[in-house]
């Protein structure tokens, strides 16, 4: 059974879901941007899958090299809101941050 | 079955079992090392890809910066006592996700893809780098602007973490 | 000389405003005599430019010049030209203006002469006077000469809005600011029907221009049903300006500006407007039976019921507004029965001798410091040249042969005998209470022994008689161009004839020598009864009072019509009627409405805010929940 395209996109899909799933259900926000960030590659999976087997040429992997570069950025700057609520409210519970409630 | 089939399988099993962990398990710290394993198991599929210097990206920024940083702040935020608990949307959220995978996995299984599989890979680390500092075609200016929106997210997250006076 | 040269005459007054406003007044106090010279030399440089033009459009074919134009809008077909008409009835509305603003100018200096009391104050005053009353000259040229409905209407509302501005010149007084608010309101409601006018003729014609819309007239491209409407809508605002019944309570009223704004704005000039207007569009009531009647029954009820009301009132100034309502009446009432010729003839004349019966009026108040006959009397002594000046204006008022009242108004009297029989009757009581009522004035403040309680009578200054006795001259012979037909056949009516035979016409005339013995005779009674009342006493005025006593009541209290407006139309039909009503309509329909609109939307809201829960991995589940849905209808349905 030879390897081909519909493997690594199945496989990104399972990891997109299994990433997705958890970023919608779990209250700590810490696991909520590891989940973001496993969604993340799933998508960068695909986009090298898309080089590797067509469809995307090289394009795909400087795609890639940008979702790494906004995803380091994206974490950084998300730890640092946890951090921030961290030291305001005593918790990472996202059930407990609900400001901008009506 | 090669040795790219054996490779991504492996991978493969190792990363959804990794990714799964992370959402499953209670442990917090312990989500955070499966993290980082599933970031080694797809810096491999990225190998097995022919993607061999994102493979290496991969390692430094995910594992190297993005792990410890996750795990750093796991730790920093000493919450780890109160586990990693789900919410009141954990049903629905499974059901939309079963949903959206038996979606795709219909639609990708049902389209016929251009395959090039029958090549082998080859590594690509400098075509990869033509392209992305390619003056006339490249990707020099998007790069320059991540350059500072990093900046900027450096400035920011001092901001925001920095001690209030 | 270029005719260009005529757009100096509106834009010198204009230029005079815009230095006095804008640079004399903010920053040369000191100087504030440079305001008056400004005025004047720029009226001077009119006056001169309108001598010049009269004289050459005297000589000009069909008595009319070409005056280039300029464009001012241009919207898809539509083009709005400024321009000028320098037409005969032009020609001589200019001279008139000028001449007038000219002499009120120079006898300003002296009447408005800062009080050493509030020096600083009343320098200020002084230059805000004749600031206004450049801006007032300059749109009232600028009004005589536009050749166009909208720069027309422009002007006529310039000259508006300087009437209120000078009215309310003491503005600190309650009673001025309120009459200067009244004299606007009230015109306002005729400048509607204008303004409905000027749509309704560019509606029909699809042009603004006045000759334009004259030739359509004359060719008989516009039904009589337009015609009519639009004449009686220009008559309209003819009626506000010129206060015409029943929109004439505000002139009165505008008595409370300094006297020689009411010499030059509220006798001569702007309320002359409005018989100015209705002469311009002469050639639109000419082919209306109803706009010339209308005209004639408005002019001549006007004529004898302001006069009634002049009888009994002791202001001296209201005397004579009273006295400038009725003769704008005369004006309507020449108009429609003699056209242009007459109704303009004697708006000539009556801006001379009205113009000089209140620069008398302020000259007095100078002197006495008030404006009540009971206070004055005996003033003959004190003040020769106003005492002559302002009898000679009386006996021209008065239409007295040889002045030059007499001519004008024996026209219009004959022309009434002509035309309706009622009207005639209309003007020549007229002409009787006309000479009682200024007869009465004139013994009631010169003759017999002073009354009042000012010491130092005196006469007012040469810069004051001097311009008063120029004036005095003018009503004297200003008449007699109409004496040879001059006046009319300028004005495109009548032959010219040799001038003895036209002085003792009335002598001679066959069919209407009867009438002007009637008119002289009514006259000369009307000054013999003043006489007998109020100087020789051979009557008491009381003893005539209560004979007439419940008349004299009436027009005492203007026939009660400031009451009827106040308590019925402003009190009783707009603010219990038709405002309450749109209160009514406002609060329950379009509060209604709105509020209704705002409940449903806070019902609507307050439903909708519970899903807005703050929970971000909510508003997460409803993007994936969408992209799900997106994702299965591609597959399902694409």
């Amino acid at each position: 059974m030879s390897i081909g395209l519909e493997q690594y996109l199945l496989l990104s899909a399972v990891l997109f879901t299994i990433g997705l799933v958890g970023a919608l259900s779990k209250r700590n926000a810490i696991i909520v941007l590891m989940c973001i960030e496993i969604m993340l590659n799933a998508v960068n999976l695909t986009l090298v899958a898309f080089y590797r087997y067509g469809g995307l040429d090289i394009t795909g992997m400087v795609f890639a090299l940008f979702v790494m570069l906004v995803a380091a950025a994206e974490v950084a700057l998300g730890l640092a809101i946890v951090f921030s609520l961290y030291r305001s409210r005593e918790t990472v519970d996202l059930a407990e941050m609900d400001l901008m409630k009506w | 079955m090669d040795l790219q089939a054996v490779a991504f399988y492996v991978l493969a099993a190792m990363l959804v079992v990794s990714a799964l962990a992370v959402v499953l398990i209670p442990n917090v710290f312990r989500a955070g090392l499966f993290l980082v394993l599933a970031f080694f198991a797809v810096a491999g599929l990225f190998t097995t890809l022919g993607a061999d210097f994102l493979g290496a990206v991969q390692v430094l920024v995910y594992v190297g910066a993005i792990g410890v940083l996750l795990l750093l702040a796991i730790m920093l935020t000493r919450d780890v006592h109160h586990g990693s608990p789900g919410n009141r949307l954990w049903l629905p959220a499974s059901v939309l996700g079963a949903l959206l995978l038996g979606g795709v996995s219909w639609s990708l299984l049902n389209t016929t893809w251009a395959d090039k599989a029958a090549e082998m890979p080859v590594p690509a680390t400098a075509a990869l780098g033509t392209s992305v500092f390619d003056l006339q075609n490249g990707f020099i200016l998007p790069l320059e602007i991540g350059a500072l929106a990093l900046l900027a997210v450096v400035i920011g997250a001092i901001v925001l973490v920095g001690e209030k006076k | 000389m270029p005719h260009q040269l005529a757009w100096l005459i509106f834009l010198l007054p204009f230029f005079s405003f815009m230095l006095i406003a804008f640079i004399l007044r903010p920053f040369l106090l000191r100087w504030y005599r440079l305001a008056a010279y400004v005025t004047i030399l720029s009226i001077v440089g009119s006056l001169g430019l309108s001598l010049w033009l009269l004289n050459t459009v005297m000589g000009a074919a069909e008595h009319r010049l070409e005056i280039p134009s300029v464009q001012w809008l241009s919207i898809g077909d539509l083009n709005i030209q400024i321009g000028l008409l320098a037409d005969s009835l032009t020609a001589v509305m200019l001279v008139v203006v000028t001449v007038v603003s000219l002499m009120v100018q120079i006898y300003s200096q002296g009447y408005m002469k800062p009080i050493a009391g509030d020096h600083e104050y009343s320098t200020k005053g002084y230059m805000r006077y004749f600031a206004f009353m450049s801006l007032f000259t300059g749109s009232m040229l600028g009004l005589v000469m536009a050749s166009n409905l909208l720069f027309l209407f422009l002007f006529w509302e310039g000259v508006g809005l300087c009437s209120y501005l000078l009215i309310g010149f003491w503005f600190h007084k309650a009673s001025a600011a309120n009459a200067a608010k009244k004299a606007f309101i009230v015109t306002r409601l005729g400048d509607v029907g204008f303004l409905l006018a000027i749509l309704y003729l560019f509606l029909n014609t699809g042009t603004l221009d006045i000759e334009a819309i004259h030739a359509l007239a004359a060719a008989g491209a516009i039904s009589t049903v337009v015609i009519t409407w639009a004449a009686l809508g220009i008559f309209s605002g003819a009626m506000g300006k010129s206060a015409q019944f029943p929109l004439h309570v505000w002139l009165p009223d505008a008595m409370e500006g300094p006297t020689p704004v009411s010499a030059l704005i509220h006798a001569a000039t702007m309320v002359a407007a409005g018989a100015f207007l209705v002469a311009r569009f002469f050639p639109l009531f000419e082919a209306s039976e109803t706009a010339l009647t209308t005209l004639g029954i408005i002019g001549g009820v006007t004529a004898i019921f302001a006069a009634t009301m002049g009888l009994v009132m002791f202001d001296i100034k209201r005397v004579i507004a009273y006295s400038t309502i009725s003769q704008l009446g005369y004006m309507m009432l020449g108009l429609a029965v003699g056209g242009p010729a007459l109704g303009i003839f004697h708006l000539f004349n009556h801006a001379f001798f009205k113009a000089l019966l209140f620069l008398g009026a302020g000259s007095v108040n100078h002197a006495t410091h008030t404006f009540d006959m009971r206070e004055m009397g005996g003033l003959r002594k004190h003040m020769p040249w106003t005492t002559a000046t302002f009898f000679v204006a009386a006996l021209s008022l008065a239409g007295l042969w040889p002045l030059s009242g007499f001519w004008s108004k024996d026209e219009i009297i004959a022309e009434s005998w002509d035309e309706r029989k009622i009207m005639f009757v209309l003007v020549a009581a007229t002409a009787f209470l006309t000479a009682f009522y200024i007869f009465r004035v004139f013994f009631m403040t010169f003759g017999g022994q002073y009354r009042g309680k000012e010491r130092h009578l005196h006469e007012s200054p040469a810069v004051m008689w001097l311009p008063m006795a120029l004036l005095g001259v003018l009503a004297i012979f200003s008449g007699w161009w109409g004496v040879t037909g001059g006046f009319g056949s300028f004005m495109g009516h009548g032959e010219t004839h040799s001038f003895v035979s036209g002085f003792f016409a009335f002598l001679t005339d066959p069919v209407h020598h009867w009438v002007a013995w009637l008119s002289l005779a009514l006259s000369g009674l009307g000054i013999l009864t003043a006489y007998a009342i109020y100087s020789a006493r051979w009557v008491s005025a009381e003893g005539v009072g209560r004979a007439f006593g419940p008349l004299r009541t009436l027009a005492f209290r203007k026939y009660y019509l400031d009451e009827l407006y106040e308590r019925v139309l402003t009190v009783g039909a707009l603010l219990n009627g038709l405002f309450r009503g749109l209160e009514v309509a406002d609060e329950k329909g379009v509060d209604g409405a709105v509020n209704g609109v705002a409940r449903s939307v806070m019902a609507g809201s307050r439903g909708l805010r519970r899903a807005q829960t703050g929970q971000l991995q909510l508003y997460g589940a409803t993007i994936a929940l969408g992209l799900v849905a997106l994702l299965l209808a591609v597959i399902f349905l694409g």
